[in-house]
């Protein structure tokens, strides 16, 4: 097997596992850089996928192919509602936004599955009809070398997030509104000084970031689980956050990260078909990215600095 | 009543309290939107709880790693850390509890002790790294603990499909000179799982305040949490002390692997998700304000609710995750106590016009 060969197994595998990485990671961003620590992201994925699979259940009848893409910007209201238990608990009560998150994780794992059992009577759901399928482009996928490679056998959703992180790159730092949410991140008080409304922005940081890991989950589930259960997205929405603090809080990182972490859980699957890294233990490539991020924290892959004000409640008129 | 709100003592009672009141109320509601009867719902519940002698040794049973998680958590945060990292813990000090129980031929008296200490080394281990980074690189303890909760859960898995794999997913059991289980207890409680690890976790919750409380280095501790700087300007060695207390933490969670490992199941699965009890145990510290009474109750009020769950679904229909819900509940209640206190005191002062 030569080394393009290699790829083309490789690189599509990596950015179909990686698409939902992307989603999360990016709508993490949006809340931590606002200030509000996000640990809630597994249960607002968990929750995403939940709404990703009954709404495209609901909709395959009337509306075929299109369900899950539906499905998917309907997950993604309904989790930036559901973000809103964080916000209110974590910025107005000024909860521990740790365990806010954790609290978050918890609802959203007993009340899909809760719901799951009250509307099909069984534990897990049915497979869709419909899920986000791999395509192959035509026209691109027939230039030479990187056609075979980056164009053939990806789901379209892999592109989307990547061009969105190229979009939030340009909200965050390129845009009045960015500028806003990274000041009440960094320093609440000055911001609020300069009259910029911290609690406003902070709940849209949230619920941005709801939205986003809504999305996250539904691709998640539409295009690689098809079903939805208790163990669908087990620790998705963690390995989100990971790539998010290694990626240091930028989209553009955390788009780097997402990939290199997909890239990862590719790999203990098609791992097996390569050379080399069939000889690894596929425990080693599964731990890879939680080793990882936590050398990234220590400082051993370049220093990254949390927004300064993360985690801390803002009290008007409190220094 | 406005003296109630700022009296510290009754409001750590209190919130708790009004807290579990709250997430049980709207667990009823969630039951009747549901198209459940919440009466027979709960009634259900509690028989399944306290019903039968039966009933309250599993309660019991269950109650006991989640009151060493709840320790452990409640250890950390007491000196100003929150270790999420309990699930992980909790992971290696079961595996590490079984492999000793399975491993080695000794006498009971040196079996049991060896086993349950290999638990609470491991679990202190896992928890050193998170403690060791903070110390060290000022690496925030939460993010550090939870990736440790992955590398935990694969690398056990992968540990026991290696070198204790038995078959159908799970490890070799324990030698019986290791077993924490009682028929003495089991007989008393109508053949439940009931074993000595309840002595274990009542042990473990008076040395959490003893250390905490009766203690120079339990000072030392605390004031670390309380306030960093002034500890440090006051000649305490800060980073040594936050190693210290996340091991101590760590070890506790070790302890309730060791429940799980050398009681209830006397095996350790490949899992391949989390258990939860970890996690469990940030709720348990919550309700139970941190105090190692407050744990004890409040890891006895879990328990009942997590293993009464399934009879509740048996009886009447409700699928048994609304437990979890009503968990998930009470702990933004515990946690947005903000609110309780502002409707307490607003309660307060319309009763003093």
């Amino acid at each position: 097997m030569n080394f393009l060969e290699v790829l083309a197994i490789i690189i599509p595998a990596a950015l179909y596992s990686a698409a939902p990485l992307i989603f999360t990671a990016l709508g993490g961003i949006f809340s931590e850089r606002s200030g509000v620590v996000n640990i809630g992201l597994e249960g607002l994925m968990m929750f995403g996928a939940f709404t990703g699979i009954v709404s495209t259940l609901l909709l395959q009848d009337s509306l075929g192919a299109w369900a899950p893409w539906v499905a998917i910007l309907i997950a993604a209201v309904v989790c930036a509602v559901f973000s809103l238990i964080h916000a209110v608990a974590s910025i107005t009560l000024k909860a521990d936004q740790t365990v806010s998150g954790v609290a978050l994780n918890f609802l959203a794992a007993g009340l899909s599955i809760f719901l799951i059992k009250k509307i099909f009577g069984k534990g897990q759901t049915d497979f869709i009809q419909f899920r986000i399928d791999k395509v192959t482009i035509p026209g691109l996928s027939d230039i030479p070398i990187i056609g075979k490679i980056l164009f053939s056998n990806v789901p379209i959703t892999s592109y989307i997030a990547i061009a969105l992180a190229f979009a939030v790159w340009y909200i965050i730092y390129k845009t009045p509104f960015g500028l806003r949410l990274r000041s009440v991140g960094e320093h609440p008080m000055a911001a609020d000084t300069m009259g910029i409304k911290v609690v406003r922005m902070r709940y849209i940081g949230v619920m941005i970031s709801g939205m986003f890991a809504g999305i996250g989950g539904a691709v998640y589930a539409t295009s690689i689980a098809t079903n939805f259960a208790a163990g669908t997205i087990a620790g998705q929405g963690f390995l989100a956050i990971a790539a998010m603090i290694f990626g240091k809080w930028h989209p553009i990182g955390a788009l780097g990260a997402a990939m290199f972490f997909g890239l990862a859980q590719s790999l203990s699957i098609t791992g097996a078909q390569i050379p080399v890294i069939q000889d690894i233990p596929s425990v080693l490539l599964t731990i890879a990215p939680y080793v990882l991020t936590i050398l990234a924290l220590t400082g051993f892959v370049g220093r990254a600095e949390a927004p300064k004000a993360l985690g801390v409640p803002y009290e008007k008129g409190r220094r | 009543m406005n003296k109630l709100v700022k009296n510290e003592r009754v409001m750590m009672i209190l919130i708790p309290v009004i807290s579990a009141i709250l997430g049980l109320i709207a667990g009823a509601v969630i039951m009747l939107l549901g198209g459940y009867d919440p009466m027979l719902g709960y009634q259900s519940l509690f028989d399944g709880m306290f019903g039968t002698p039966k009933a309250i040794g599993e309660t019991i049973r269950a109650m006991t790693p989640l009151a060493l998680a709840g320790i452990a958590v409640a250890f950390a945060y007491k000196t100003g850390l929150f270790n999420i990292g309990v699930e992980g813990q909790l992971l290696v000090g079961w595996l590490a509890s079984v492999w000793v129980g399975y491993a080695f031929d000794l006498p009971a008296v040196i079996h049991i002790p060896l086993a349950v200490l290999a638990a609470a080394a491991a679990g202190a281990v896992w928890a050193f790294i998170p403690g060791f980074l903070k110390a060290k690189f000022h690496v925030h303890e939460v993010i550090v603990s939870i990736m440790m909760n992955y590398i935990a859960l694969y690398t056990t898995s992968s540990l026991i499909r290696t070198y204790l794999y038995a078959g159908n997913e799970k490890s070799y059991d324990i030698k019986e000179s290791a077993s924490l289980a009682s028929s003495f207890l089991a007989q008393l409680t109508n053949n439940s799982r009931l074993h000595y690890g309840i002595l274990i976790t009542i042990a473990a919750a008076v040395v959490m305040w003893f250390i905490l409380n009766k203690t120079a280095k339990g000072f030392e501790l605390r004031a670390v949490g309380f306030n960093q700087h002034a500890s440090q300007y006051a000649g305490m060695n800060v980073g040594r002390n936050i190693v210290l207390s996340m091991a101590i933490s760590g070890a506790f969670a070790g302890l309730a692997g060791a429940m799980e490992g050398l009681g209830t199941f006397q095996y350790m699965g490949t899992f391949t998700a989390f258990t939860g009890t970890g996690f469990d145990g940030i709720a348990v510290a919550l309700l139970g304000a941190n105090s190692a009474i407050g744990i004890l109750l409040a890891s006895f009020f879990f328990g009942g609710l997590q293993t009464a769950a399934p009879q509740m679904n048996f009886m009447t229909g409700v699928p048994s995750e609304l437990i979890q819900i009503v968990i998930a509940l009470i702990i933004f209640f515990v946690a947005s106590s903000y609110l309780i206190r502002w409707v307490l005191g607003r309660a307060g002062k319309g009763g003093t016009k």
